[in-house]
């Protein structure tokens, strides 16, 4: 398949069997999946699962310790030019006296060697960035200045910029107030429609994101999986996945939204761990089961096995 | 009564003469390395501040203590032993990572320790212990020809590299992250940074010594970053700056009896001072 490359592969990423280790640590194992072009996929799981991780191996940062991925046909780190990033440290701290239009040209011109000045048309392309992430009437306010939901604006025009195929978000929601949240779902829809860009998002909260999603990677008892988005709105699977009852509900109107249910958490919460047979098992039953009880928690005796090999 | 005593003490300490004295060949040295020196200290001060390594900046001087004092014990240029040692203590704080919380402890202990070696290596030649008051604070009316030769190769390397690698230097500094996502080197970017900043820090020593560096090399930098309104206009503001402390420092050691490294960081402070308020009232 790496021979015609001037065909795009029908798919955006593809996990064969992929793991990662950082340090003696095992953060996951057993990624099979593949994810089709122009789809908006959320990366869930619990803290310290793996997601930032994720998007890490992806852009080739950190290196498998198993099995493979490509990413827009190419291996990890081949095809950033074509990725646009947006990291959650959007918040931290600027000592630079950068402007919003600065930093957006840096996403340019910042990884050239060689002093040279912005082209008349690398101009409009910032603008056009900064349009699209719906800032462009603040361009000339430096960053040290803004608020960290401008200041996101600004690193998802600057992860625009270049025109990539794929963006990766790294939990753009957490910072944001409601409004912020539905003005960036409608940005990320309209770069998924319009653009045709393929999408993923780390995200806690599934539900502002619901109406575009058309799938997620889920990060379950470590190893990330990947399912449409029908299948991933089963409230056993979420239930399982985040340790707490969740249920999933559907308003007249057919929209769906999960919410946490107080008045059923599952019993005996131990922190478990499956293998991936056992997950494969899980996820097969959960598939055709719409109002079954709950999945008996492993005991407690499995919690101590995450070696795979 | 009052005010006759203020005024003889004036012309006391007034220097009437202080137009011949800044026709001097030092004072032209002295005058020519403030260009040199603005130049670099300029450029490179608004990547000090930008990659929050104010410490190190002001680190990397006291570093370069115990190689200025020992190169004086084993009679090789002060400028060589302090710019290898500044060298090597910018690699070993650039190793230790961009987290600034977790590098302060032990840049700050380096410091400690290489102060320390300065001492005891300057004890142990007479020699080594008299330059060492020009070492901590300067001696920028001592300047030579060849030291202003070295300056003025050292700057040309610097704006040669620093044309090179400006954009993912810039874009590693403000945004390391994603700069290391798209393909930027940051790491060989923090190696670059910390040579060219011990090298800064060396050319700048003479100006004001090892223990007033802070003044000229991030100081004007912090300045000029509240008033300008782009990485580039900074750095040349930063230059002006950095120039107009230094010569105006000259002129006003001619007129007063000030070494001139007071009155250099006298005036780099007030136009710190100044650009803080201008900056507050912006904002």
């Amino acid at each position: 398949m790496g021979e015609a490359t001037t065909q795009k592969p029908a798919e955006s990423v593809r996990f064969e069997d992929a793991a990662v280790r950082r340090g003696r640590r095992l953060i996951w194992s057993h990624g099979t999946f593949s994810i089709p072009r122009g789809s908006v996929t959320a990366i869930v799981g619990t803290n310290g699962a793996g997601k930032t991780t994720l998007l890490s191996v992806e852009l080739g940062l950190v290196p498998l310790s198993h099995g493979s991925v490509r990413v827009l046909g190419r291996r990890p780190g081949e095809a950033n030019a074509r990725i646009g990033y947006v990291p959650q440290s959007y918040a931290s701290d600027i000592d630079s006296n950068i402007t919003a239009e600065q930093s957006v040209a840096l996403g340019l011109n910042g990884p050239l060697f060689g002093f040279r000045r912005l082209t008349r048309a690398q101009r409009d392309k910032v603008h056009e960035a900064l349009g699209l992430a719906d800032i462009d009437d603040a361009a000339g306010l430096r960053l040290s200045q803004m608020s960290g939901g401008m200041r996101q604006r600004v690193a998802i025009a600057q992860a625009l910029v270049a025109d990539p195929d794929l963006l990766l978000l790294d939990e753009p929601l957490a910072n944001l107030d409601i409004t912020g949240q539905r003005d960036l779902v409608a940005t990320l829809s309209h770069l998924n429609t319009r653009l045709d860009m393929s999408i993923q998002v780390v995200a806690h909260d599934l539900n502002m994101l619901l109406p575009i999603l058309t799938g997620a990677i889920y990060l379950l008892d470590g190893h990330p999986h990947y399912a449409p988005i029908g299948n991933v709105m089963d409230s056993r699977l979420l239930t399982h996945l985040y340790g707490t009852k969740v249920e999933v509900l559907k308003t007249p109107e057919g929209d769906m939204f999960v919410r946490p249910n107080p008045l059923e958490e599952p019993r005996g919460r131990h922190p478990h761990t499956h293998t991936a047979a056992q997950v494969a098992q899980f996820h097969a039953q959960g598939e055709d089961s719409a109002g079954h009880d709950p999945v008996e928690c492993d005991p407690p005796q499995e919690q101590s096995k995450k070696e795979d090999r | 009564m009052m005010h006759a005593q203020t005024l003889t003490l004036a012309t006391q300490w007034f220097d009437p003469g202080w137009r011949s004295v800044l026709g001097t060949p030092f004072m032209r040295n002295a005058a020519l390395a403030g260009i040199l020196i603005s130049l670099a200290a300029g450029f490179i001060g608004y990547f000090v501040i930008a990659r929050n390594s104010s410490f190190a900046a002001h680190a990397l001087a006291h570093i370069g203590l115990p190689g200025a004092t020992g190169a004086v014990l084993i009679g090789a240029p002060v400028s060589l032993g302090l710019g290898l040692f500044a060298m090597a203590g910018g690699l070993i704080i650039g190793a230790l990572g961009r987290k600034a919380s977790k590098r302060g402890i032990a840049t700050g202990t380096i410091l400690a320790f290489a102060m320390g070696l300065g001492l005891f290596f300057s004890r142990l030649s007479a020699s080594a212990s008299q330059q060492m008051q020009a070492i901590l604070f300067g001696s920028i009316l001592s300047i030579t020809d060849s030291q202003l030769l070295g300056y003025l190769i050292f700057d040309i390397v610097l704006f040669v590299v620093l044309g090179l690698v400006y954009h993912p230097l810039l874009f590693s500094s403000v945004d390391e992250q994603v700069a290391r996502a798209k393909g930027v080197p940051t790491g060989l970017m923090g190696i670059v940074f910390m040579l060219m900043l011990a090298g800064t820090v060396t050319i700048s020593v003479q100006a004001v010594g090892t223990l007033l560096i802070f003044a000229l090399v991030v100081t004007p930098a912090a300045s000029a970053n509240t008033l300008a309104r782009s990485p580039l206009s900074a750095m040349v503001w930063s230059c002006v700056i950095c120039l107009i402390s230094i010569w105006g420092g000259l002129v006003l050691s001619a007129m007063l009896p000030t070494p001139p490294s007071f009155a250099i960081v006298t005036i780099a402070t007030l136009i710190w001072a100044v650009s803080q308020l201008i900056g507050r009232r912006q904002a």
